[in-house]
């Protein structure tokens, strides 16, 4: 079992990111608004949201596809937030990978599985031989589960877990330290996802690569995170480890969202409802929220007195 | 229909195609020079420049070439611009099919999805990188039958430089008709020699674009 040691600093520190896009002239989208986490080396920080909640925002704004409106991003020691250096970007881009949630259209149709995964090193420039690149990416081949021969082989010839295996492999051949995978197993099958999850977590113990899962499946999530962040609407309403949050979800946005996941027991399923929750209606103003500590690492934003209702509806 | 007739006129038409061909080869070029330029542009959404080529591309598209051609050759001479006749047809050739191939590449170019982008930025390439190594290469497969369209298109546009006194194959084939009335015979050359010019450029598009289709999806 892998064991992840807290007292150390954290690889990646989000303070109070804010990511807003500026549609035009009176309409601001504030897809993040003020998200603060930290994920320490080896482990697996799952966010968790519905549709439109900005998570997928937050990873493209940690990796720096996106110019992050306000806040800190402290990756290894390294602040990525503002402008970088040309050292830091080139850093950056070999520790942290991303995987993304479409196979196909994240590969390149016109290259063969081999320069597909191979594309980082050629930028980096991080081998000396063919021969070392080659071996290098047949070893990467073999570990996400595909077979050497398929280095020549192009996108379209594989199935969609294959593909993703690609994806996945793509992004581990730079051994980086952080990987977003920003949905990358919802446009898969139930028994692919199971495939891909698993395999995630053998790469996790074995190369100690800490993780940023983004995801709306919530049993695939629990099963996956050490810790979890809950996200809506650009709001980090409640974070804690997983058991924490599955165990004691004090927010009702949290509630309600666990409160959704199916149970395969029929007999249950058929009792089980859904709590319903609506910010519009329900008097929850997150601006107004501040961190307040539940116990151990569980926190949820809110106010004194929302969190008074919250306890009080919880009975 | 008269074979002899048909072989004395063969030279003279041999002559126009020559600059049919010739004038059409510049004005495509430029036309791809112009659209490359133009598609860039739109899809980067430059500013001002970006307002600059939608009125180009509409104040093009919706005039015919002959207008065009009129205004070049004839309008423009007035306020002191003088250009020679093949220049002019060059340039007309070259304005009307860049407003087309700047619109037949912009939308090859926004058929890539923009994950492509994002994935290929991730892994480090820099934004130059990524458009000349990702998202041009496959906009470009992607636009290979618009483009053929538009070379054809182009190519049998030519036939209204006969109009500003180019001795093109419809210039030479009206004069002949004019000249010595053997209608059936010059208007069967002209077809002719117009199938001549467009058919290979037709079965070369196809070609084209099934190779590039293997290499784009496959299933």
């Amino acid at each position: 079992m892998r064991k992840i040691d807290y007292t150390k600093e954290p690889l990646l520190k989000v303070e109070d990111l804010k990511q807003h896009f500026k549609m035009n002239r009176n309409y601001t989208v504030k897809a993040v608004d003020g998200v603060s986490f930290s994920i320490w080396p080896g482990e697996t920080y799952g966010l968790v949201g519905e549709s439109g909640s900005g998570k997928s925002t937050v990873g493209r704004s940690v990796i720096r596809l996106y110019d992050p409106t306000d806040g800190k991003i402290i990756f290894d020691g390294d602040d990525i937030s503002g402008k970088m250096s040309r050292k830091t970007v080139e850093d950056l881009r070999v520790k942290m990978q991303m995987i993304f949630q479409d196979p196909m259209a994240s590969l390149n149709p016109r290259k063969n599985v081999g320069d597909i995964i191979g594309e980082g090193l050629d930028i980096h420039k991080s081998y000396k031989s063919r021969d070392e690149r080659t071996a290098k990416i047949k070893a990467i081949l073999k570990k996400v589960g595909l077979a050497e021969e398929h280095i020549s082989r192009y996108p379209h010839q594989f199935s969609g877990g294959q593909r993703q295996r690609v994806g996945i492999a793509r992004a581990l051949i730079m051994n980086p330290k952080l990987v977003i995978a920003d949905e990358c197993i919802s446009a898969l099958d139930v028994s692919i996802q199971a495939q891909v999850v698993n395999l995630m977590k053998d790469i996790q113990e074995e190369t100690g690569t800490a993780y940023l899962f983004i995801a709306h499946d919530l049993s695939m999530v629990k099963y996956i995170s050490d810790r979890i962040g809950v996200l809506h609407l650009g709001h980090l309403v409640e974070m804690g480890s997983k058991d924490e949050i599955f165990d004691n979800p004090v927010h009702p946005y949290t509630r309600s969202l666990l409160s959704a996941i199916p149970t395969p027991n029929p007999i249950a399923e058929k009792t089980r409802t859904a709590i319903p929750y609506d910010y519009a209606s329900s008097g929850i103003d997150y601006r107004k929220g501040t961190y307040h500590l539940i116990d151990g690492t569980h926190y949820v934003k809110c106010t004194d007195e929302e969190l008074k209702r919250f306890t009080e509806d919880k009975q | 229909m008269d074979v002899e007739v048909i072989k004395t006129y063969l030279p003279l038409y041999n002559e126009a195609i020559l600059l049919t061909v010739r004038l059409g080869w510049f004005g495509i070029l430029a036309a791809f020079g112009i659209g490359l330029l133009g598609s860039v542009i739109q899809y980067f959404r430059i500013p001002v420049l970006r307002k600059i080529a939608a009125v180009y591309i509409e104040v093009f598209r919706n005039t015919p070439l002959l207008v065009q051609l009129f205004f070049i050759y004839f309008a423009l001479p007035k306020i002191g611009i003088k250009i020679s006749a093949e220049s002019c047809g060059i340039l007309g050739l070259g304005l009307i099919g860049g407003a087309y191939m700047t619109e037949t590449l912009r939308s090859g170019l926004e058929s890539i999805d923009k994950i492509q982008h994002e994935s290929a930025l991730s892994l480090g390439m820099t934004k130059r990188q990524v458009f000349f190594y990702i998202i041009l290469p496959q906009a470009f497969s992607v636009s290979i039958p618009g483009i053929v369209a538009n070379l054809i298109f182009l190519l049998k546009e030519t036939s209204v430089f006969s109009t500003i006194s180019l001795m093109d194959l419809m210039f030479t084939s009206k004069d002949l008709i004019g000249m010595y009335a053997k209608t059936i015979e010059c208007l069967f050359l002209l077809v002719i020699y117009y199938l001549i010019m467009l058919l290979p450029v037709s079965v070369l598009g196809t070609i084209i674009e099934r190779r590039a289709r293997y290499a784009q999806f496959g299933d």
